[in-house]
């Protein structure tokens, strides 16, 4: 990481430690207001714990013209962007996807070319349904390794990470206390449960929350829906395809809309918001992977929709060659923001042991019960 | 876009706190209102934008509040801050309002939050805004804007032409045009002199240059002046200015909340010649920081130097600046541009001076030296562990006395009766209730109360 940056993003803590006016947003002023100086792995964890809900930007009195020029949520993104491609394995990669939506949307063709060999070199082999079109054996040579390969090179940058931030053993209850704030994304909440000040200047709205739910919670139905699926499959000799009312079609469906829709939010949110308030470099990167994502679950939707048409094997091989891209890239893009957050979450929650309770998420918490 | 061809009932100079109350509870009576707020959009809301909480009286616990702040206790705190030099009428008024100001503010976007880390001994008295003042001002040109409020930014008035007892016009620059307006009536909340270097200067002494301005360039007291030029009452003592001792490496203007220093009690406090010139350890700092500015402003060049030791490094909120920091009082005293012999002198009486006993940060210790002048009365420990730590201290002006004299309805007053169409709020007529001293939180109080009296008003006169 350049130090230029690093040292950019202290400049600007020291200040913000000075004033302590945005304490109530989120977990990263508590965070900041218990230290009183800063060494380059609490900088990274702050940058981390930061979600970029930007309402210390609208609400400081220091942004330009002023001379401190303060903008937080731009030096944190650009430290938890320099973080991740940094502790990436290998980083190089990271670095060209991260920033080049050119370069994703290279690799999601790619997918679809090879989707598109296998399905005419390796074929159905008398399969059912989609097994007709590239058998079950084929499919598991493909995506096995393409899913465990990449959560093993996760796997290696958090624990580059965990050692650059001072992570400690981890207990049940920071994992309780990440978990809770990931799963309301209460950090996303502006303390006052309003939300954040993403796509009109300071006004405060939910938006971004809602979609980035959706596209959350769409994700983890999906993913449900394969590893219910690969049970059945395995441990009940279940094989595809499924009907309508089986676990795997309710889960992936409901899943699938759900991701569509929040990718789609996200996506237009993201041309609404101000890129000065966040690393504009990755732009294009960030962009391509909500698209990608988008493009996963929809084209997913359309094979449910479209699969008994002779359209089968194309849309298969567009469906897959997405998912393919998106599984290989997943430690290269931005999807690695949730693994590297929920390690931020599980670091806060070590360091507020013994410290005062964090009052912005316990705010923006009883705000939701009240409304 | 503003059409500033079609008449408006209120016109409101100014678009901080008070400024904005007064527009909002005008448009919500159905006035026809426009803000000239001199600042550009990103400077908007005055010194509002430094705030941090409001004074509030209550009766029980309320919002973010805890037990009950009950009328006399706050005109008692009142009375101890301003020495009795204050209008009871207006502050009681102020005060009692204030209960009903707190969900008002909350209907008109404001949020608010316990009391921030350090400030516990506040958590009764004082709510704090989510956010400071600036998302406050947010908030409030928000639900402005929803009240069909319009807003011109970088609109400096120029003149109010009196005639009579009737504001007649209001002249306004903006985007490089001159402007005329005749509205119905004419709200002034533009704040104090301040921001005027030279007005001060005329003021206080030429010693007022070398004072730094802790909130905005914007209050040059324009209006301020060219009211009471024309025979508009005033209040307050126009030499005087409420000012306390800052970081001195802080920007010119608009350094804001961060440039605080609040080592002082824990220090050596030296002039330029490295002699000391006052206890430092009288009281706990938030009740002797608004004397300090005084203090240094009676010094040479308008400086002083607070000086500690590594054990005293971490009993304060971290400053702004990273401190000056040498292993040896020779050393610090050179990058602080000191005399090193005469720091060396100072440093040894004084730790000479010291005494064996229990030293508590938090408390009146009564840890005093013996036979030094001045002495310190507390916290008065050696300054004899390196790495030694020096920060400079200047006069911090935040905002000034003079202003103009209203009545309970915020009418603005001329010798011979109120001026029936002018009204004013906030700094630029809390100089009547706020005779000198300050109390933490108030100028919002004022400002959020006699913004909304003023509104009333203005919206009843033109209806």
């Amino acid at each position: 990481m350049s130090t230029e940056i690093i040292n950019e993003a202290r400049r600007q803590i020291d200040i913000c430690n000075a004033c302590r006016y945005c304490e109530g947003y989120c977990s990263v002023f508590p965070a900041i207001n218990r230290e009183r100086a800063f060494a380059d792995g609490d900088i990274t964890q702050l940058a981390n714990l930061c979600h970029n809900c930007r309402g210390c930007y609208y609400a400081c009195q220091y942004t330009a013209p002023h001379a401190f020029d303060l903008n937080l949520p731009r030096a944190l993104a650009e430290v938890r962007q320099a973080s991740w491609q940094d502790f990436a394995v290998p980083a190089g990669l990271a670095r060209m996807f991260h920033a080049s939506g050119v370069a994703m949307s290279l690799a999601v063709v790619l997918g679809f070319a090879v989707l598109i060999w296998a399905i005419k070199a390796l074929g159905g082999a008398g399969g059912d349904g989609f097994y007709a079109v590239l058998s079950h054996n084929a499919m598991v040579a493909i995506f096995a390794p393409a899913f465990i390969g990449p959560v093993i090179l996760i796997a290696m940058g958090l624990r580059r990470y965990w050692r650059a931030v001072g992570g400690g053993p981890i207990g049940l209850a920071h994992l309780r206390w990440a978990f809770g704030s990931a799963a309301r994304m209460r950090n996303l909440a502006g303390g006052h449960g309003e939300g954040c000040n993403f796509e009109d200047e300071d006004r405060y709205s939910n938006l971004r929350r809602w979609f980035h739910q959706a596209t959350m919670y769409g994700f983890l139905l999906c993913f449900a829906a394969t590893s219910v699926a690969t049970l059945m499959h395995y441990a009940f000799a279940l094989p595809a395809p499924y009907g309508l009312t089986s676990p795997p079609k309710i889960l992936g469906l409901t899943g699938g809309v759900l991701l569509s829709l929040g990718t789609l939010g996200l996506a237009a949110l993201k041309v609404k918001g101000e890129s000065h308030l966040s690393d504009a470099s990755v732009w294009g990167g960030e962009m391509a992977f909500v698209l990608l994502l988008f493009v996963v679950s929809t084209t997913g939707l359309v094979l449910y929709a479209f699969g008994g048409s002779s359209w089968l094997p194309e849309l298969l091989a567009l469906h897959l060659g997405a998912v393919l891209a998106f599984f290989l890239l997943t430690p290269f893009s931005k999807m690695v923001h949730g693994f590297y957050r929920l390690a931020a979450l599980v670091k806060e929650a070590q360091n507020q042991v013994g410290a005062a309770p964090d009052p912005a998420p316990a705010g923006a918490l009883a705000k939701e019960l009240r409304t | 876009m503003t059409d500033l061809s079609k008449p408006y009932d209120v016109v409101v100079v100014g678009g901080g706190n008070a400024a904005l109350c007064a527009a909002m509870t005008a448009a919500e009576a159905g006035a026809k209102v426009l803000v000239l707020e001199g600042a550009p959009k990103p400077y908007r809301g005055g010194n509002s934008r430094h705030t941090r909480n409001f004074r509030c009286m209550h009766r029980g616990p309320l919002s973010v509040l805890t037990d009950t702040y009950d009328e006399d206790e706050y005109y008692d705190d009142l009375l101890k801050v301003t020495g009795g030099k204050t209008d009871e009428r207006l502050a009681r008024l102020a005060i009692r309002t204030s209960e009903e100001c707190l969900p008002w503010m909350q209907d008109h976007g404001v949020h608010f939050q316990p009391s921030l880390s350090g400030t516990l001994s506040l958590s009764r008295t004082n709510a704090f805004f989510l956010g400071g003042g600036k998302s406050l001002v947010n908030a409030y040109y928000r639900t402005a804007e929803r009240l069909g409020v319009e807003v011109l930014y970088e609109a400096q008035v120029t003149h109010v032409q009196l005639d009579g007892s009737r504001v007649t016009s209001v002249e306004f620059t903006h985007a490089d045009e001159s402007h005329r307006l005749e509205p119905k009536a004419l709200i002034i909340a533009s704040g104090g002199f301040q921001g005027d270097l030279d007005w001060l200067a005329r003021a206080w002494g030429p010693a007022a240059k070398n004072f730094l301005v802790r909130g905005t360039p914007y209050n040059r007291g324009v209006v301020l002046r060219d009211l009471l030029d024309q025979g508009a009452e005033s209040v307050g003592d126009p030499t005087q200015c409420h000012a306390v001792a800052i970081d001195g490496r802080a920007p010119k203007f608009d350094g804001g909340i961060v440039t605080r220093l609040d080592c002082v009690p824990f220090s050596i406090v030296v002039n330029k010649e490295a002699r000391r010139f006052y206890d430092e350890g009288e009281d706990v700092w938030p009740k002797r920081y608004a004397i300090w500015g005084r203090l240094v402003a009676g010094q040479p060049d308008q400086i002083a130097y607070s000086i500690i030791d590594s054990k005293a490094l971490e009993l304060f909120m971290p400053s702004v600046f990273p401190p000056v920091k040498a292993d040896s009082i020779e050393d610090l005293a050179a990058a602080l541009e000191l005399p090193p012999g005469a720091l060396r002198e100072t440093v040894d009486a004084f730790n000479a001076a010291c005494r064996d006993g229990a030293f508590h940060p938090t408390e009146l210790d009564g840890l005093a030296t013996e036979g030094l002048n001045p002495a310190k009365t507390n916290w008065a420990r050696p300054i004899s562990e390196p790495p030694f730590y020096g920060y400079s201290l200047r006069p911090g002006v935040t905002f000034t006395y003079l202003g103009l004299k209203v009545d309970e309805t915020a009418r603005v007053q001329a010798a011979d009766g109120p001026i029936e169409n002018l009204w004013a709020a906030g700094e630029t007529m809390a100089g009547s209730i706020l005779g000198q001293g300050y109390l933490a939180g108030f100028g919002m109080t004022i400002g959020t109360v006699f913004g909304r009296i003023a509104g009333r008003e203005a919206a009843s006169y033109v209806n």
